[in-house]
């Protein structure tokens, strides 16, 4: 448990570096949610399942959807305009 | 006999009454935005200055904005016109350096002053810690007798913080209002409400509506969201969870549904009428029951709410009806974030 633990704060720390240097925005607002999922689980083992579930729904759900809308209105998510000329 | 009032047009509910129907605009003629005139004088090479048309003068006006941005930002920002020396580009160098060099230094400074605060806490659930006082101690042991809430974090929070989780929703309310002010996409006149067709069919080409994988998902998905949703406010008092957490459960439930069968299919359900309607009533309501509970409990007067046996669903007195009402309250916000964001109403 104690090693779960602890691979669970490295991934966690990993995540936060990585929102930061990851260039495409796309992929750093996906680590992003990750980095809610992680801290969700975290959550659960230090025994506060209410604020777990808060965080997975607002973390991981809402924000990380509001910023996807986001960057589909300022039209940088490249994917798409390329579909959209297709 | 009712007496009708005779300058009923000008009277002051009437006035408000139009105001509020936006048939009148305050701001009108106040904030509109005006392309500043043109302060040079014409060049004296083109001889005697005529009448200059509109679309000269904003292409001159354009001109003199790319000039300025030149200045400022080097010739990168303007391929087109490479030619001429960039004046403040040594500048602009230093600058991003130093720039650079601070930004690291103070994130450094930061992560040192967290870290340090770190080593020196207190350990995890020490018994002398300084959180450890009288305040947790009245919780925890008469916190099930006074609120007859079993999860008593719950009790806390809407019973004997319960003000601050008005002021939680209330902050909820005005992002959402915030939100609504600045992406509101207002189709009452002619050119707005071609902006909304070109925004719907620029929507239809960026959603993929009728994606198979989506649809089946949600569709099973979506009422084990909302069924689990209902349960974590309804249960607030019993389990973990409570308004918040099952409003932002419902909320992301129905921004899922969405996704899936578009914003005709839950526009049959949730407009915005809905949504001021059903978040006024919970706001009330919420506000209404806490001053009654605590104007009884200041006084020290009977509040006349039964607690019920803890454990049941229908006990604790107020808290299941109020964590009913952030729950609408959370999940009217998400909902609201999101279509806003997407198309700008609702």
């Amino acid at each position: 448990m104690k090693l779960f633990e602890i691979l669970l704060l490295l991934s966690l720390i990993v995540c936060a570096i990585s929102v930061a240097v990851v260039r495409d925005l796309l992929t750093s607002i996906i680590i992003f949610m990750s980095y809610s999922l992680i801290m969700c689980v975290i959550w659960v083992l230090l025994q506060s399942p209410d604020l777990a579930i808060t965080e997975a729904a607002v973390g991981a759900g809402v924000t990380s959807i509001l910023f996807f809308v986001t960057l589909k209105k300022i039209r940088a998510i490249r994917k798409e305009d390329q579909d959209e000329q297709a | 006999m009712s007496r009708l009032k005779e300058n009923y047009e000008n009277s002051r509910y009437r006035r408000f009454m139009r105001w509020m129907n936006g048939e009148v605009d305050l701001l009108d003629g106040v904030t509109d935005v005006r392309i500043p005139e043109e302060t040079e004088p014409a060049p004296a090479g083109h001889g005697a200055a005529g009448p200059v048309s509109s679309a000269d003068k904003r292409r001159a006006a354009l001109e003199a904005r790319r000039k300025e941005s030149e200045e400022i930002f080097g010739p990168e920002i303007w391929p087109q016109a490479a030619s001429g020396e960039p004046i403040f580009d040594r500048r602009l160098t230093v600058f991003r350096g130093v720039y650079s060099v601070m930004s690291v230094i103070l994130c450094a400074v930061i992560i040192w002053v967290f870290l340090w605060t770190t080593v020196h806490l207190p350990p995890f659930g020490g018994a002398d810690n300084p959180a450890n006082n009288e305040v947790p101690r009245r919780y925890i042991e008469s916190g099930l007798a006074e609120t007859g809430a079993v999860n008593f974090v719950t009790g806390m929070i809407l019973d004997y913080r319960a003000f601050d989780t008005f002021g939680e929703s209330c902050v909820l309310f005005i992002a959402s209002c915030c939100v609504l002010v600045l992406l509101r996409i207002d189709p009452v006149d002619e050119h707005s409400r071609a902006r909304v067709r070109k925004q719907q069919e620029n929507d239809r080409v960026f959603e993929p509506k009728n994606d198979v994988i989506l649809q089946k998902a949600a569709f099973i998905l979506v009422p084990l969201i909302l069924i689990f949703g209902i349960y974590i406010v309804l249960n607030g008092h019993l389990s973990p969870g409570g308004g918040f957490s099952g409003g932002a459960v419902l909320g992301s439930g129905l921004i899922l549904y969405l996704n899936a069968f578009g914003f005709q299919k839950t526009e049959r359900f949730f407009t915005e009428k809905v949504y001021r309607r059903v978040t006024l009533c919970a706001l009330t309501f919420y506000c209404l029951a806490k001053s009654y509970s605590f104007f009884t409990g200041a006084n020290h007067l009977e509040s006349g709410i039964p607690l019920g046996t803890p454990g049941a669903i229908l006990s604790s007195g107020l808290i299941l009806p109020l964590n009913i009402c952030v729950g609408l309250v959370v999940m009217c916000t998400m909902y609201a974030f999101y279509t806003l964001f997407r198309k700008g109403g609702m």
